[in-house]
């Protein structure tokens, strides 16, 4: 087999991997949008902020440790103990829920039934609060997250790879876990969604919220939930990306990625999230490695955009998004 | 007649009070956004040596330092804002922290008079005095950097025939060294690969998937940010050997190689000061700043690379302050003064010794014609396990021979851009 076609298959399936991990960052502005019809442009930060407080938390880290050292003269920065990684994560998930109901109670209980750019607008600057937020409560350093998850070249792919074409292809055990996730966290957001009743009461105030209403879903618990559970996949993105390269600020920079994938994929399709991430994956990596090194590289974030905007021209939904007819 | 008394009164009390004379400087700073973990560290170093300064000798010459911080969040918009709205405090120096914010202060300050130090970033033909007057980059720049990577990889053996991948970022920063790797790449014969990676840099499989098939002997980096983290982490996953890992100085700090824990051992950067808190300079600090509760931060980046950093931009701030007041025989002296006092510093070995910061940096002297000094830089190994920087090479020179001309080129092409008289 031509080395060149060995080299593409290598880049093809890190480019399945990559396309997971840029879905399940779309896939928390997917659940949202499909519930309430916001656009989270704190999806990103809520990534952000929860990998910092799963993190605070494992290291038994003091929130707003240099506002009480600043105020009462202390010197306290931790606590003394360390918190197991699971433990840590259903505190933190724990976090994200609170986080939700008060997001809820505090911002778009009082913006019910406004214009979806003022619902936009509210969300720019939760992103912006949650940010400061999160460097008063953990800081601003760059932390290392430790989980337990596997990192490096996966030793069998190498090997078998290698026996068939004689070049060992790189997959890395972190992208392998990364993907086992989300095929869990899609299933079980299909199930959630299809089979219990209030996944049931989720859609049907997807579908219209003022008939859900009108046969006695609670609205506000309904988006409560929705931004927990969009505040648990956060989490799972934020674990995945924060470990590659330390909890740190531009883990917030992913919703980059996650917005070529929901122009292509569609802003209400759960599959949708899932089959744009990974077109875009595979597409820019394919890209990279045949045109790149024509046009002098860094073509990645250039082509995920060009194909969403085709994308746009013709299917303006999205290969799965629900086409949208307003009457005038 | 109400409203006319008081103000009569503080009238009078301004014009009864002494005006107390200061040394102003400016720290535009980015303690927020995206690079606020280097940001920190480097702020915290250069207020608190100032600090200790006021605390322990009565300021310089006898007038007390004032830093004044300004939060640019590393945004060229804040920070020309910044600028805008320090430098009528009598501002004598600005330490821009950007190259973006040092190429739109380089017009203004040198129109107004003011000195712009940009260590190891800006624009690198600033070395030029002259052309650039009111820009300083000693002791070393982007192409010195380059040069001494390669210095460095010829100390190891000879290079003649062997691959070098330069990974960066993909902006006008991470090109800097592009022009001067491929001049060394012609007089030393080794083949270069450019691998650019664009912003942020959260993602770069591509980028180590294309290291791992044309397996280069040597990657050289200039990134920034979490670019540097996430190449740390990729090569660690590719089984890149770190002894062939090379970092400008912007991807040589703690934060950049912490994350890949024990993989990142054997990592280097390139630097052009020293590293750790082993000098005796760090238990003044701890006395009069730490102790009294006056530091910057919370006391916990001293010796840190980027806190000895700022450190060191304050110490050859003062140094050049010292320099100035000494030519014009004025304690508290002018911008203008400063910019004289920085093209005529010298810095020595005896002068680092006394100043508690011995072997801490390179010895050189700034002139009119050059503003980047020698181009010294040294080269540091990163001990996973110790949880530190190391210096495993002296100062050394780079290659002005090829870095001259291109400094000279670029310079003047600046100079009939703007229109100019280059001289002295």
């Amino acid at each position: 087999m031509p080395e060149q076609l060995v080299f593409a298959m290598e880049v093809f399936l890190n480019g399945l991997m990559a396309g997971v991990l840029y879905a399940l960052v779309a896939l928390g502005f997917v659940l949202i949008f499909k519930a309430s019809g916001i656009f989270n442009y704190a999806q990103g930060v809520m990534a952000l902020f929860s990998a910092m407080t799963l993190v605070g938390i494992m290291k038994g880290q003091v929130p707003f440790a240099h506002v009480i050292n600043a105020i009462f003269g202390t010197d306290v920065h931790y606590f003394g103990w360390t918190v197991p990684a699971l433990l840590a994560i259903i505190l933190t998930v724990a976090v994200m829920v609170l986080f939700a109901w008060a997001v809820q109670k505090y911002i778009f209980r009082h913006l019910v039934g406004q214009e979806p750019i003022i619902l936009f607008m509210a969300t720019i600057g939760l992103a912006y609060f949650l940010e400061g937020v999160g460097d008063l409560m953990w800081n601003s350093e760059i932390k290392k997250l430790d989980v337990g998850l596997p990192q490096g070249i996966n030793e069998a792919i190498d090997n078998y790879t290698f026996n068939i074409f004689d070049y060992g292809f790189f997959i890395d055990n972190l992208d392998i876990v990364a993907t086992l996730i989300a095929a869990l966290l899609v299933g079980g957001l299909v199930i959630f969604s299809q089979y219990s009743k209030e996944g049931r009461a989720m859609r049907a105030v997807a579908d219209d919220h003022q008939a859900a209403l009108s046969v006695g879903v609670s609205l506000n618990f309904i988006w409560i939930m929705v931004w927990s559970v969009a505040g648990f996949v956060a989490l799972v993105a934020g674990i995945m990306w924060g470990t590659k390269s330390g909890v740190q600020f531009s883990l917030s920079l992913i919703a980059l990625k996650a917005l070529p994938v929901l122009m292509l994929g569609g802003f209400t399709s759960i599959p949708g999230a899932i089959v744009g991430g990974l077109i875009i994956g595979v597409g820019e990596k394919l890209f990279e490695f045949a045109i790149g090194p024509m046009v002098g590289g860094a073509t990645e974030n250039w082509f995920a955009y060009v194909l969403a905007l085709i994308f746009l021209v013709f299917r303006p939904q999205g290969l799965f998004g629900e086409k949208i007819i307003e009457r005038v | 007649m109400k409203m006319k008394l008081p103000a009569m009164a503080l009238s009078a009390l301004m014009i009864a009070s002494p005006v107390m004379a200061d040394l102003v400087f400016p720290s535009l700073s980015y303690r927020t956004g995206p690079y606020a973990a280097g940001g920190i560290p480097f702020a915290d170093g250069y207020a608190d040596y100032f600090t200790m300064l006021n605390a322990r000798d009565g300021g310089i010459g006898g007038v007390e330092a004032r830093v004044l911080e300004c939060e640019t969040g590393y945004n060229t918009e804040k920070g020309v804002e910044c600028y805008e709205s320090t430098k009528g405090e009598g501002a004598l120096v600005y330490q821009p922290l950007s190259t973006g914010i040092t190429y739109q202060l380089i017009p203004k300050a040198t129109a107004d008079g003011i000195a712009i130090h940009s260590m190891g970033y800006g624009r690198t033909s600033a070395a030029n005095g002259k052309v650039f007057s009111n820009v300083f980059n000693y002791p070393a720049n982007y192409w010195n950097g380059a040069s001494g990577a390669v210095n460095y990889l010829m100390s190891q053996g000879d290079i003649s025939g062997k691959k070098v991948a330069l990974v960066y970022h993909n902006s006008a920063y991470g090109k800097e060294p592009i022009r001067t790797l491929e001049e060394l790449s012609a007089k030393h014969g080794y083949d270069l690969t450019l691998i650019p990676v664009d912003h942020p840099g959260q993602e770069q499989k591509s980028q180590w998937l294309q290291i791992r098939r044309e397996k280069p002997d040597y990657v050289i980096m200039y990134g920034w940010g979490v670019m540097n983290q996430v190449a740390v982490q990729e090569a660690a996953n590719i089984r890149f050997n770190m002894e062939n890992f090379i970092g400008i100085w912007w991807s040589g700090s703690e934060n950049d190689v912490l994350p890949a824990g024990d993989k990142a051992n054997g990592y280097k950067a390139l630097t052009f000061h020293g590293v750790g808190s082993d000098f005796p300079v760090f238990a003044d600090i701890q006395k009069h700043v730490v102790d009294t509760g006056s530091a910057a931060g919370a006391g916990d980046q001293i010796g840190t690379v980027l806190y000895n950093r700022g450190l060191y931009a304050a110490m050859l701030a003062a140094e050049a302050v010292k320099t100035a007041q000494e030519i014009h025989g004025v304690a508290d002296i002018n911008p203008a003064q400063m910019r004289d006092g920085m093209e005529a510093l010298e810095i020595t070995e005896e002068k680092m010794a006394g100043l508690g910061l011995p072997g801490f940096g390179p010895s050189f002297k700034v002139s009119c014609e050059n503003h980047g000094g020698p181009g010294l830089v040294g080269m540091t190994q990163w001990d996973a396990a110790a949880k530190t920087w190391s210096l495993v090479s002296d100062f050394s020179e780079s290659d002005m021979d090829v870095i001259q001309p291109l400094i000279d080129a670029d310079s003047m092409a600046y100079a009939a851009e703007n229109k100019i008289e280059a001289g002295c």
